[in-house]
Formats: C-alpha cells, structure tokens, sequence
C-alpha cells in the first residue's frame, strides 16, 4: 500500500514565503517538508529562477533575480523538498490518534499519497484577479501572469499585434522586460481611472518613502517612452472577426472564433485594433482554496476587493495549527512574503517547543521591521490600481464562470428569483462547479450578487470550497488508505433506508 | 433568532407579492419543502416559503438524484407503498414544472441497479429483499437479481468484481439541482412568495391564524407546514409537534464530465444527464459536523466506484459533497398535523428528490384539505410512542 | 503567436524534443510545458469545451485554470501548463468531454 510520512511542519508552495518558511523552521530544528507543485522552485514571481533559458540578467531585471538568495539558505536548512506535489486535501486527523495534526492528501507523477502533519503553513501565493470582459474566453486572450510564464520558463516573447491591458504595476514591468528582450507590443491599454491619482495621493507618502519609488518611477519612464499607452480606458472588448469594419460577428454563436481584434473606449473615443494576443491584468487576489477548505474563516478585503484569511501578525489563523504565509494571507508582495514566511515559521517553531516565547520575539524582531518596510507604500498602489467597477461587474452575454459557461445575465437573473447567495448560485446555474473550483468566478459572483442585492460582499459570502482543491484520478482516490470506520460508513450489509 | 415586531421590521430583502395573510406557508426552502409549496400553489392563490441564507444545513445540496423504489420499506411496508406512489406520479410533476417554467429536470425511469461486489453481499442482498418483498401488505414491483454475464449486456464496462445486481424497471434518477432550479423559477412564474434570510424565530397561532416572527416582520399563514429538515424539532416545539429528528452525513463523489455512457443508474453510482458522475453515499453519525470531508471514507467510495466500473479510474474527482441527510429515528418519514394548532403540518424524510412527487401531488392537497387521512397514520410520530411502550 | 527568444532558441538547436502537435511534428526546447510548445508552434487554441462547444486555449499558465486540457498519448484533459514535453509525445486537441473507454 501507500506508505504515509510524518513531519511537524508541511508548507506548501515553494514561492518567497514557502521557502523562506521551510529554511527558517528546519534551521531551528523543525522536521519539516515542502511540497510544491511545480517542478522548479519560485512560485510564479520567481518562476523558472533555476531553469529559465534567458541568461542575461538584464531583460528579467534585478527584483526577479533577487530570488535566487532564498534558495542555498533553503538547501543548506534540511528541509525536505519535493517538486512536482500537488496538495489537493488538508483533513484535520479522522482516526482518533495521539498525534494531532493533519492528513494531507497530495499527488505526485499521477499517485497519491498521504502524510500526516502536525502543522501547516500555506504559501499558495496569489493569482489572478478575474477580468470579465466580452470575449475573455477566446483563444488568443491571455492573463499578463501567463505571459510572463512563458517568458521565464520558457524564453518565449509574443509577436506582432501584442496588446497589453488593464492597471497595476505588473503590465508596465512585463513591458518594460518585453523591451529589454527586444520586442515593443502594440499598445498596453490602462484602465486606471483619471482621477485616481489623486485619490492615491493621499497615501503618498507612505509610497515616497517606500523601496517601490525609485525603481518604479524609473521603469514607467523606460515604458512610456517607447510603447504606445492609452490612458483612461473605459471600456474594453475582445472580438472575433475583424471589428475594424464596422461589425461585432455574433460571439456565442459559431465554433472556431479566435481573438481578431481588441475595441476601446478612453476620453470619449472608441478605437479598434487587430489583435493576435491580449494579455489581461488587474491586480492580483489570494489564492484562498486550500485555506478555505481546511476551514479558515475569509474577510471581504474592501481596498483589495477580494476574500482573504483572516490572519494574526504570525499568519495565524481561527483553524489551530494551520498558519498563512505570503500572498496567500492578503496581498503585500514578493518582498513582505519572504518576511511573512520567516515568522510563521518562528511561531510554528515556538508551539513545537523548539523556542521559547521570548527566543521567538528576539528571533523575530529583523523579519518584522523587514516586512513593515515592504509594504510601506502598498496602500497608495492598491488604491492606485484598484481594478475599476465596470471591469469586475460584467452584464449580459459576458461569461462569468468560464468552466460552466455562465453568462453574467444567468447570474443577475438567478439573484431575482430569490438566490441570496453563491452557494445557492452554484446549485441553480453549476456556477463554481467546474475544475477551476471558483477560482476566476468566485469574486465575480460575490460582487453581482451583493450589488443585485444591494448589499456588501461580507454579507453575501463566498463559495463553500471543498477536497479535491486540484482534481485527482478516481483510481489514485481508490488506492488510498482505507479504515473500518470508512468501510462501515460505505458497505452496509444490513438494511439501507 | 431575533423577536422583532412589524414595526421595527428590517426593510425585506425582496418585494412580496402578497401582503396578507397567505393561504398556505412552508418553512425550509430545500427540496422538500419547495416540492410542497409548488403543489400547494396549483390548489391556493397565495403561498409563501420562508427559507434561511446561503449557508445552512442544507441537505438538499448533497442530494444524489434517485428516485428510487428498490430497498424501501423494510419494517414499514406502507412506506414501499408510498414510495410507490411518488415514483408513478413523478413524470406528471416533470411535466407540469415543464409546461410552466420550460425547464426539464432529467427525469429517467429506465430501471435501476443495486450492485452487489462479492459472494457474502450477493446472498445478503437476495435475502434482503426476498424478505422486503414478503413482508404483509408490502407493494409488489418485480425484482432480479442479474449475474455478472447479464450485467455485461446492460452496462458495457461493468467491473469484473461485480457478482450481479438486484434490477427493478421502476427505478430511476432526476437530477437534483435542476429539479430545485425549476421549482424556484415556478414559484417566480406564479408567484409564490420565496423569502429567503427569513429564519422563523417564533411561531404561534392567534384565532385560527399562524403568525411567524422574522427578522423581517411577522409572515402570517392560514395554514403552515414545516418543512426544515434538522430545524422541525425546534419548530415543531411551537405548534405541538414532537419531531425527533438528527443529522447523518452522508458523501457523496463528483468526477469530471465524461460523454454520455451509463444510462441505467447503480444505487451508488450514476451519470448525470449533463454528464458529471456522482459515487455514494456513506452514512455516518458525524454530529452536525457537514464541513469536514474525510479522506478514508473518500476512498472507500472511490475504490467501489472502481471496482464497479474500471474504466472510471482515469476519470477526475473534481470535488466531494459532504451533506447532513435528516434522519428520523427509525429512517422512516414523518409526516404529521398538529392536535393542539390545527392546520400546521410537519413533513420530513431523507429521500427528498424520489417523494418530491407525493409531495407535491399528494401532501400538498392534504393540507388544503386540512388533514392528512388514515391512510398516512404509519408516517405519523405515534408510531415511535408505541415502539417505546413495547 | 510565441516566438522563442535567441537563448532559447539556441537550446531547441542543442537538444530539440520532437512530439506530434493533431498529427504534424514539431520540435520544442526541453523544459518547455506542453501548453508553452503549443503556443511557440502558432496555435491559440487546444481544446473545444463541453457545454457549448466553443474553442479554448491556454489562459494562465499557472494551473489553475483548466482551459489549456489537451489530449496526451490518448490520456485526455491533460492540463498542458503542468507537464513538460517528452520525446514521442503524441498531442491532441481536447474535443468537448472525454470518452469513457468501457
């Protein structure tokens, strides 16, 4: 049968805060395991740091690189590292047992496993934000995170009629690397609303004083300078067919429609251009399944626009012995990951009994003033950027859960005949019901229903997650261990009802 | 629950069609109590449901979708009888839910498979029902139980581990989350007034009328029946009901879409009409715990649903169910009207979607008619006081 | 359209994988996921989807998505982004649901 592993300490996802984690409770003596689903460590901000083909340093630029100082700490540790896992269960034990903890159900090369862990620290990092606009779904549209994917694990740049769109940082750096590598796209469209700026201003200060400044100030210029931007945009739409003539060809009807072209709206004037690829962002929001699965209670972030784990200043959460660290925890970035992951593990360390409270604050101090300089600045970028309201409430024929093909109407429609919430959302229409598990849905259909409703998105709530988190083969399921409980629960020789 | 009077209402959630007092009203918006409801709105002008929000105990969402004659009624031949009932009426529901909503609720009354994975649970499973069908006064269908040879015909792909399986041809399966989606769109076309975030806090019965406190303001019902599920026992406190009633979680398996194949339905595994395979059920006394999903029992399922049908193992589990089924003391049913507040009703079961017919066709015209008839005294909870005098 | 970078074009020229992409041959970078192979050899799209029929391509990346499904070596709803190209590999467009082979 499938053998099962112990350990004190399992985090999952090897990104800043996952390594940074495991070095930091191996090195005080945690027996610790890290299980990441990729096949290389970094997460997706540090993607393909030991594999990327692209050698000159350059066109990644320094922020990328620095990523590289998490891995010899993180071999030299002991830690155990395995690539390729991916966790789709985290059970807190079923069998009455004298270790606590929890049954960790992972697959690797197509098999299942199980391990047993008496604590866990999530480094899930973040994804995404959705960005339902008319014509996400066609081939050809793409988010900016896979873009950038493909540049560092694979060297691979997009090729004429290139459109970037949408706001954040994150649009201008992968236009700034495209630059470095030689290529120019056509135009990064930025949705950022005017006016804004001035509502940022008022967190400017912080933002003055921040570590972003400079570099950022720097890489606009660089962009600005040589790509052709269009401010304001106020309305976006991916189109099949060549809209330059004057017709939208109807979008749901006909097979084999591809991204042709992209239409917009900035100061009034709506232009089309052709286009082969659109590489979408508007921010980034926790990647919250396994938590929320695992039970840990979530928060409408209200700058962010997202649901988030309520966390304590070690990542701590309401489920004992399951702590968040990184992005995964609410968005700070790559640099406050790093530190976040540093004191979950000294708090983890302190309740194995490997610290004492007071060798944990001491330990602690460095990594807390460190994370506090990290985010100095955030709020002035989440209020910048924060993704506008016609971009993350779509209506009509615009599709909501791309697994299940729900258009925003369905969703709007179903909210009249009495459904209050996403639950009850997911059993009228199967929205949140495909393999995504809600993942580029959930927040979308949080905030249709609450404004159908007229009420907050605390109040409307969110998918109820379950296990699998990632879908496994039936067979891999059937060859896991089995009790007397679970037979008995299952094959019941007397009389069912 | 709070105890607000109309005044200090909050403003409701949804604009009511009827401000009134309703001809009839159902407590608990599930399957149960949205198949009651819908019969009682063909037979009275203004109905209500009063049901909670998006996060309740909701057993309906862990439904399977049989509807299923075979192994019912087992010490209590009037419930095979009844089941019996609802399985003949259910085609006229489909229909009526299609003629006015347009919708379809993938009804499939092709027959229905128990399968039976070794020597031991082959002649359990003759026995069982050698001895269901003997009982006195018991419905008669007719049975076999199909060896593995038969299987093969009937399901391509069947597993070399299945020894056989009892077949009927009047079982069948609709599909669970359609047939809600459809009955709520009929309460929209007609209607009814569906009041979801309105938890019944009090309930009482002033000349005749039933006044239910809401956060929302008192709802005001001739007649009420209470149909939410683990919540009946403190309802039913209110209106002379004793409801004895507790949770067993049950899970259920979900496997990724697969062109259509399976077209006659095991006990414990089915395809759905919109392709996605479900694999059950466990029955576990787990408390009112229905979050936490365990992973043996995941396998246990898993490794049945291999052996029954190989093939399937390639297949994805996209995501498990973990729901609390209400569960009477002896399983059966409870369907019962008030002696001390005429004109309350309770009606509660686990097999909510195979009844959905009888009642909505059956106990929704016995409430308007004000009572339930002898005929339904085996379901009443007299049946436990005498079990416990003997 | 995906084009490689010099770099990583220099390493398809050391040591190219050859796989099937519907039938023709094409030679990737090791290392390169299936999805990324797709993508560098022209095609948008990898799949038809099971409710309307409607094409899909690769969409994050990073997977969790599930729209980048292709068929490997006749194991179908492979998500492309997650697995490597191997030498021989035979891939396919995911066309709607899967087949169940009984």
């Amino acid at each position: 049968m499938i053998a099962t592993t112990h350990c004190e300490l399992l985090v999952v996802g090897a990104g800043p805060a996952g390594l940074a984690a495991a070095t930091t409770a191996a090195q005080h003596g945690v027996a610790t395991i890290l299980l990441d689903e990729q096949a290389a460590p970094g997460g997706q901000i540090y993607r393909a740091m030991t594999s990327t083909p692209i050698l000159d340093r350059k066109i990644l630029g320094e922020d990328y690189w620095h990523g590289e100082s998490l891995l010899e700490p993180f071999k030299q540790s002991g830690a155990q590292y395995l690539p390729g896992a991916t966790v789709w269960a985290v059970a807190q034990m079923t069998v009455a047992d004298a270790t606590q903890g929890f049954e960790v159900g992972y697959s690797v090369g197509g098999e299942a496993r199980m391990l047993h862990a008496k604590q866990i620290v999530l480094a899930t990092g973040a994804q995404e934000r959705p960005f339902p606009i008319p014509g996400w779904t066609l081939p050809g549209v793409m988010t900016a995170g896979a873009a950038q994917v493909l540049l560092k694990s694979s060297g691979l740049v997009p090729g004429k009629g290139t459109i970037l769109a949408g706001c954040g940082p994150l649009l201008y750096l992968i236009a700034w690397q495209y630059l470095n590598a030689g290529i120019k796209v056509d135009a990064l469209l930025d949705t950022t609303p005017p006016g804004r700026l001035g509502k940022a201003l008022r967190h400017a200060w912080g933002f003055l004083t921040s570590p972003y400044l400079v570099k950022g100030l720097k890489l606009l210029r660089e962009v600005k300078a040589q790509v052709r931007i269009v401010k304001g945009v106020t309305a976006l739409e991916a189109l099949p067919g060549d809209a330059q003539k004057g017709h939208a060809q109807e979008r749901n009807a006909q097979n084999n429609q591809a991204l042709q072209s992209v239409r917009f709206t900035a100061g009034g004037r709506t232009e089309t251009l052709a286009a082969t690829q659109l590489l979408l962002h508007q921010g980034v929001i926790p990647n919250i399944n396994l938590a929320q699965a695992v039970g840990v209670e979530q928060q409408w972030n209200e700058l962010l626009l997202c649901w988030e784990p309520k966390v304590d200043s070690w990542g701590g959460t309401n489920v004992p012995g399951v702590s968040i660290a990184g992005d995964g925890g609410g968005i700070a970035g790559a640099w406050a990951a790093e530190h976040r992951g540093r004191l979950s593990a000294l708090q983890v360390a302190h309740q194995l009994g490997k610290l004492t409270a007071a060798q944990r604050d001491a330990a602690s101090a460095a990594p807390r003033a460190a994370f506090m300089r990290a985010v100095q600045g955030r709020e002035f970028f989440d209020t910048l950027y924060q993704a506008p309201e016609q971009f993350r409430l779509p209506t009509g024929d615009t599709i909501v859960c791309r697994c299940e093909e729900i258009t925003a109407a369905q969703v709007r429609e179903t909210v009249s005949l009495g459904c209050p919430g996403p639950n009850q959302m997911k059993s009228f229409l199967r929205c949140g019901m495909g393999p995504c598990q809600g993942r580029f849905c959930s927040v979308t259909v949080t905030e249709l229903i609450a404004q159908e409703r007229n009420v907050t998105p605390q109040e409307v709530g969110h998918y109820r997650l379950r296990f699998p988190t990632k879908p496994l083969t039936l067979g891999e399921l059937a060859a896991l261990p089995q009790t007397d409980d679970s037979k008995k629960a299952v094959i019941r020789l007397k009389k069912p009802v | 629950m709070s105890n607000t009077t109309e005044h200090e209402a909050l403003a409701p959630p949804r604009p009511r069609h009827h401000k009134g007092v309703y001809d009839a009203l159902v407590i608990g918006g599930g399957l149960v109590g949205s198949a009651v409801a819908f019969g009682l709105r063909q037979k009275v002008d203004h109905v209500a449901v009063l049901d909670e929000g998006d996060i309740a105990f909701r057993a309906s969402r862990g439904n399977f979708g049989l509807v299923w004659v075979q192994s019912k009624g087992m010490g209590m031949p009037a419930y095979g009888h009844w089941t019996m009932s609802s399985q003949a009426l259910w085609p006229e529901l489909a229909r009526l839910l299609n003629e006015i909503t347009g919708l379809e609720v993938g009804l499939e009354q092709q027959g229905g498979l128990h399968p039976v994975l070794n020597e031991e649970e082959y002649e359990q499973r003759i026995k069982f029902m050698t001895t269901l069908m003997g009982q006195p006064g018991m419905v008669k269908y007719d049975w076999k139980m199909l060896d593995h040879k038969e299987l093969k015909d009937l399901v391509p792909g069947i597993g070399p581990e299945v020894v056989g399986a009892t077949h009927t041809s009047v079982d069948g399966v609709a599909n669970p989350l359609k047939m809600l989606r459809a009955l709520h769109t009929a309460f929209d076309r007609q209607k009814v007034d569906y009041l979801p975030l309105h938890p019944v806090g009090e309930i009482e019965q002033k000349n005749g009328v039933f006044e239910m406190t809401t956060p929302h303001g008192v709802i005001r019902a001739h007649k009420v029946v209470l149909a939410s599920g683990l919540n009946n026992q403190t309802l039913g406190n209110k209106v002379g009901l004793s409801i004895p009633v507790r949770p067993q979680r049950g899970q259920i398996v979900v496997l990724e879409r697969t062109r259509r194949m399976l077209h006659t339905p095991f006990s414990t595994l089915r395809q759905m009409d919109e392709g996605t395979w479900l694999i059950g059920d466990s029955q576990e006394e787990a408390g009112y715990v229905d979050g936490i999903v365990g992973l043996p029992v995941l396998a246990t399922l898993a490794d049945r649903a291999v052996r029954t049908m190989p093939a399937l193992k390639h297949v994805r589990v996209v995501r498990s169910w973990s729901a609390l089924r209400v569960m009477s003391k002896d399983g059966f049913p409870i369907y019962e009207q008030s002696a001390t507040h005429p004109g309350a009703f309770v009606a509660t079961c686990h097999s909510g979607v195979t009844l959905a017919a009888a009642h909505a066709l059956r106990i929704a015209p016995m409430v308007i008619d004000g009572a339930l008839p002898d005929t339904m005294a085996p379901f009443s909870t007299r049946r436990f006081h005498v079990q416990q005098a003997a | 359209m995906f084009n490689r970078l010099p770099e990583a074009q220099q390493a398809l020229a050391l040591a190219p994988v050859v796989v099937t992409i519907n039938g023709e041959t094409v030679r990737c970078r090791a290392g390169d996921s299936v999805a990324a192979a797709l993508l560098a050899a022209g095609l948008n799209e990898c799949r038809d989807t099971a409710v309307k029929d409607l094409p899909r391509g690769p969409f994050c990346l990073m997977g969790i998505c599930y729209d980048c499904l292709v068929m490997i070596d006749d194991q179908p709803n492979q998500q492309g982004c997650m697995i490597p190209v191997r030498s021989g590999m035979k891939i396919e467009r995911q066309q709607g649901a899967r087949e169940v082979q009984a």
